[in-house]
């Protein structure tokens, strides 16, 4: 079902291919958060995994002195929005599970604050994902989920979870917050996977 | 449906069944009007529509002649099983599909809409949910829409919880739903409506215009202590202060959800 609106003639023509469906290009930064602004001081910060064989963790200098990638990329919000050649920095997932040992193939991202998400193991491995702590050059604010969020830039934003404290390796596909409240379990901006 | 999509159904609680399934419908604008000298008023007939919740928001897509299309997010004003809709949309500068809403779209006009969205930032009479806090909403500009159909399901449920209205807003001119936010407060359900001007008062104000502080917000929204659920809406700048108050005189963070329009 696709039929034209009278009246609406829109405004670019020239699409840039780098944006999904359904998506418009932005230049500011907007948020979507489902409460309030989390206070995470990296004096008490700390990330962990959780397998079925026991728990990992890092403090934030022990996280920091890991390998740093610097990351050039696009973001999509499930809200219609895009932003184009971003530039993160941050810890990959891949340095983060070098030592990691897990049969489980998913996995819940859990943030100070409660919130919760879900990605499957194998998409945020090979270079897919990682957990960013700067900006355009600057400490991430806390609004966009400083000190650290996590970074899945191939799916819908809020994939990429702000203020991320641990992931939980879990048996089988669960839905975090938004996927219970809307959102799809997946999440490819690619095939417009937003809703339920 | 996908398996992903069933076994996501399955997993949620009996209180998010109520919720009825998204899709694409076909809707015809029945009526336009100015809400404000910003923003216009939609009353959309909704091909199918399966019914929504207060505080839901559906996608708007708009398809020009040679096929470019345009999709925005907006919130819903009104609730409940009627197909007619209505949206209450903000002329933004520089926007895109905003303008066409506000001020070219006339009755007969047709356009895509998906929904309703969003299962969180939602209300329902106490009636259905069992909870009886006392509720907050808390609304920034174009922010009221979402709270507007709030307190109308509150109203129109005659629900007793209490209900307390913060709306902060440019000048009087600007008030959505004025007329009727004042029979809403006139209603048997208990609903108190507290505003703040950020640019221009009414005559004989007793405040001047400015924007919020936390002292004004601490005076107008209900105390902590009586454990309120407290939404707030308007632009990020705005919710982000609001809710670091709030979290600051005492809110459970818990208990205080928040929606924020975009920049778009």
């Amino acid at each position: 079902m696709s039929f034209i609106t009278r009246g609406f003639s829109g405004r670019s023509r020239d699409r840039d291919e780098r944006l999904p469906p359904g998506q418009t290009l932005v230049s500011d930064f907007p948020v979507l958060s489902a409460g309030p602004t989390p206070e995470v001081d990296t004096a008490d910060w700390e990330f962990t995994i959780r397998t079925e064989a026991g728990v990992h963790r890092w403090n934030w200098d022990e996280f920091m002195a890991l390998k740093i990638d610097d990351v050039d990329t696009d973001i999509h919000c499930v809200t219609h929005w895009s932003k184009l050649g971003t530039n993160w920095r941050g810890v990959s997932l891949d340095t983060l599970f070098e030592d990691v040992e897990t049969e489980q193939e998913y996995v819940m991202a859990h943030s100070y604050g409660g919130y919760t998400t879900n990605v499957p193991l194998d998409e945020l491995l090979d270079g897919k994902a990682w957990v960013a702590f700067e900006f355009d050059g600057e400490p991430l604010d806390p609004e966009h989920g400083g000190p650290a969020r996590l970074l899945v830039p191939h799916l819908y934003f809020w994939k990429s979870a702000k203020w991320v404290h641990g992931l939980v390796m879990m048996d089988q596909d669960e839905p975090g917050f938004w996927e219970q409240n809307g959102y799809h379990i997946h999440g490819d901006p690619w095939k417009e996977e937003r809703y339920w | 449906m996908s398996d992903a999509t069933t076994s996501q159904v399955t997993a949620l609680g009996a209180a998010l069944q109520s919720v009825p399934r998204s899709g694409w419908h076909a809707a015809t604008v029945a009526a336009v009007h100015r809400e404000t000298p910003n923003a216009s008023r939609l009353e959309l007939d909704v091909d199918g529509w399966p019914g929504n919740a207060a505080g839901q928001h559906l996608d708007v897509r708009l398809t020009a002649p040679d096929g470019y299309t345009a999709t925005r997010s907006y919130s819903i004003a009104s609730s409940g099983s009627s197909t007619r809709v209505v949206l209450a949309v903000d002329k933004l500068p520089d926007g895109e599909v905003s303008p066409y809403l506000v001020d070219d779209v006339r009755a007969g006009d047709m356009l895509e809409v998906h929904g309703p969205l969003g299962a969180f930032f939602v209300w329902a009479p106490a009636a259905q949910t069992g909870d009886r806090r006392p509720v907050q909403l808390i609304a920034g500009g174009s922010g009221v829409v979402p709270l507007f159909a709030m307190a109308s399901a509150h109203a129109e449920a005659d629900d007793p919880t209490p209900f307390r209205l913060l709306y902060s807003v440019r000048t009087p001119d600007d008030v959505y739903f004025s007329e009727e936010l004042r029979g809403l407060s006139d209603a048997s359900a208990p609903l108190r409506l507290d505003f703040v001007y950020t640019r221009r008062t009414p005559d004989g104000w007793p405040a001047p215009a400015g924007r919020i502080t936390r002292e004004a917000l601490e005076a107008a929204v209900i105390p902590a202590a009586d454990r309120p659920r407290v939404y707030v809406c308007g632009s990020t700048g705005f919710v982000e202060l609001v809710a670091d108050w709030l979290v600051g005189l005492g809110h459970d963070p818990r208990s205080v959800r928040t929606e924020r329009y975009g920049g778009t």
